[in-house]
């Protein structure tokens, strides 16, 4: 890439202890400015909402599937249908077997890699109309019930900050790095 | 159509709009008058828009004088506004706007006509109440202020966002009617803001990190994660496009800018960025930005965005009049600079070399020229770009023929144009 190029020279200048000559876009890479201020951990913690496949991030509280059957019925079915396959919205169940075939239905059970994501997503995004509005036990129960409603857990599976990332989703090893280019091959001829 | 439009046609003197199609100069020809003007003109903007256009234009005519060598202007204003004449629109639909490329004659996309995309609204946020949180495995978690960002070292760059989905519909058939529907999620801007690398530098990056997350504040709280020796050198942390402020839409107070990545990746409303050692493995980057193979597999991490142009004067739903015809349009690169565009008009089966207007930077849209005699007989347009690397934009056949047609995302193939007998131009898989 050009840009990688173009540090050498200030990295040399850099460590001949003089930033006299830098391009104007190199400025700043090797100069602290003291611009912003500390966070503290209790400005962190409110914001630190992302959930790791580890389960690193996941809230206390739990949720089961009878729970996450009547959660969604209220707050989910009028996007995703009564047994999140009907829509109109993005269709959350079944499909598992369609990935490879002319019509593949992309689902949580068909597709998602990890368990987790599914908390992280709820829990920033879901309602549509009223983001972040779930408390942590109505996203464990929403979890369970689609899970469930999937065939990856059973009916009577708590999901908790610790039982949700020992789930095994069906397509934990259906993706792959980035092959490109792939479609047409660099020619150096000129 | 009031009386002194109507002397005006009489006199054969139109002022009021510049013909975009007319070869060379754009001056009517004597004796054209303004009701054949503006028909022919409509059909050039869009067959699908014709009907609609022409009517609001007849039935409510923006007042003019009838010599404005005889009148005072109008006074200066505090925010300019385009001609009431000029009528071209974004094409707004669920989640997306898309830019009227048929419509617009440089590199810059103009920001109010910048495509959107975005997956919950677009937030109003207050500027002076905005921070960025950036955390994870750094020395000093720090928090910025954007009178912070506006402070550091200020960069400017003129960069492509093209969304991932652009053009996803030509997988399966020829869907678009127009370049607005086939090419209309990407846009070219000049981006000011910081570097992410000066950021870095100021919070201290522990030896560990390896990948990024950035967060936006919107009602999505959008989140992708990004491999930091990719990113840290090239990605800018952008408070302007194009001089002024964000645009809303655009990510307003500050968004990232990946260089030549898709667009998705370039998270607006920016509010925190986390570093860490793994891929954080959000919705979007497992579930949603993934490409589908034939085989039941999908690639993950597709970030590039891979050389592609496209012709977007003739494009689909013009209409051209036999004469000198300038193919006009745009390529680009996410691997660097494009080196050469070659024209066809006879669907690929023999090519021309297109001249590239200066500047060809990298990671930035290329306008290309060409210039064609067109004499009533049946054409196939089509534009074939080549970069930097050496790689040369696939036929949509070859693409097909490397993912099949339910990947959906990064769509590069050669975009075809048909030229009827009549001047039309349509959409086809040649």
């Amino acid at each position: 890439m050009f840009m990688r190029k173009r540090n050498v020279l200030p990295l040399v200048v850099l460590r001949t202890g003089s930033l006299g000559v830098t391009t104007a876009a190199d400025q700043g890479r090797h100069e602290k400015y003291g611009l912003g201020r500390p966070a503290t951990e209790a400005e962190i913690q409110p914001w630190n909402i992302d959930i790791s496949p580890t389960g690193k991030g996941l809230p206390r509280g739990r949720g089961t599937v009878p729970q996450g059957a009547s959660i969604f019925a209220a707050k989910c079915s009028m996007c995703h249908g009564p047994t999140g396959t009907e829509g109109p919205r993005d269709r959350l169940v079944g499909g598992q077997g369609t990935l490879a075939t002319d019509n593949p239905m992309k689902t949580i059970g068909s597709y998602w890699p990890y368990a987790t994501t599914l908390f992280d997503y709820i829990y920033r995004a879901m309602p549509y109309s009223t983001p972040q509005s779930l408390t942590p036990d109505e996203v464990y129960a929403l979890v369970a019930w689609l899970l469930f409603r999937n065939g990856v857990i059973p009916e009577d599976a708590v999901m908790d900050a610790k039982s949700l990332p020992a789930v095994q989703m069906p397509n934990r090893k259906g993706f792959v790095p980035d092959p490109r280019p792939d479609a047409s091959k660099p020619q150096r001829s000129r | 159509m009031n009386h002194r439009q109507a002397q005006k046609e009489k006199q054969g003197v139109v002022r009021e709009h510049s013909d975009e199609m007319s070869p060379s100069s754009g001056r009517m020809q004597p004796g054209v008058n303004r009701r054949t003007f503006l028909t022919g003109t409509a059909a050039l903007i869009g067959a699908a828009t014709t009907p609609a256009w022409v009517s609001r234009v007849q039935a409510d005519p923006v007042s003019v004088p009838e010599d404005p060598t005889k009148v005072p202007g109008t006074p200066p204003s505090a925010y300019g506004q385009r001609s009431a004449f000029e009528l071209s629109q974004r094409l707004p639909g669920f989640a997306t706007s898309l830019t009227p490329f048929q419509s617009l004659h440089g590199s810059i996309t103009p920001n109010a006509l910048h495509f959107e995309r975005h997956h919950n609204g677009v937030p109003n946020i207050n500027p002076s109440k905005h921070r960025l949180l950036v955390h994870g495995l750094v020395e000093r978690p720090l928090i910025f202020t954007m009178e912070d960002l506006r402070r550091f070292p200020s960069v400017s760059r003129l960069l492509f966002i093209e969304c991932s989905g652009n053009t996803a519909a030509e997988w399966k058939a020829p869907a678009g009617r127009t370049v607005q529907e086939t090419h209309g999620l990407m846009s070219t801007c000049e981006w000011t803001g910081v570097l992410l690398a000066t950021l870095l530098r100021e919070v201290g990056v522990k030896p560990d990190a390896r990948w990024v997350l950035a967060e936006g504040s919107d009602a999505a709280a959008m989140t992708r994660s990004l491999p930091l020796t990719e990113v840290t050198d090239q990605a800018l942390l952008c408070y302007a496009q194009n001089g002024e402020a964000l645009r809303p839409e655009q990510g307003y107070p500050l968004r990232l800018v990946i260089p030549g990545w898709e667009g998705n990746t370039c998270i607006k409303w920016l509010r925190r960025l986390k570093l860490g050692a793994v891929p954080f493995m959000t919705r979007e980057e497992t579930s949603h930005y993934t490409d589908l193979m034939p085989d039941g597999t999908a690639r993950q991490f597709t970030f590039v965005m891979e050389a592609k142009s496209v012709i977007t004067s003739p494009s689909g739903g013009q209409q051209i009049r036999p004469g000198f015809v300038e193919i006009r349009g745009l390529a680009w690169s996410g691997r660097g600079r494009v080196t050469k565009v070659e024209l066809s008009t006879d669907g690929g089966r023999s090519w021309q070399e297109g001249h590239l207007q200066e500047p060809v930077l990298p990671q930035c849209h290329t306008r290309f020229r060409f210039p064609w005699h067109w004499g009533r007989e049946e054409a196939i347009l089509q534009s074939r770009c080549t970069d930097e690397t050496g790689y040369v934009q696939p036929t949509r056949a070859a693409l097909v023929a490397a993912r099949g047609t339910n990947s959906i995302y990064h769509y590069n193939g050669i975009q075809s144009w048909k030229v009827s007998r009549e001047g039309q131009i349509t959409n086809v898989h040649a």
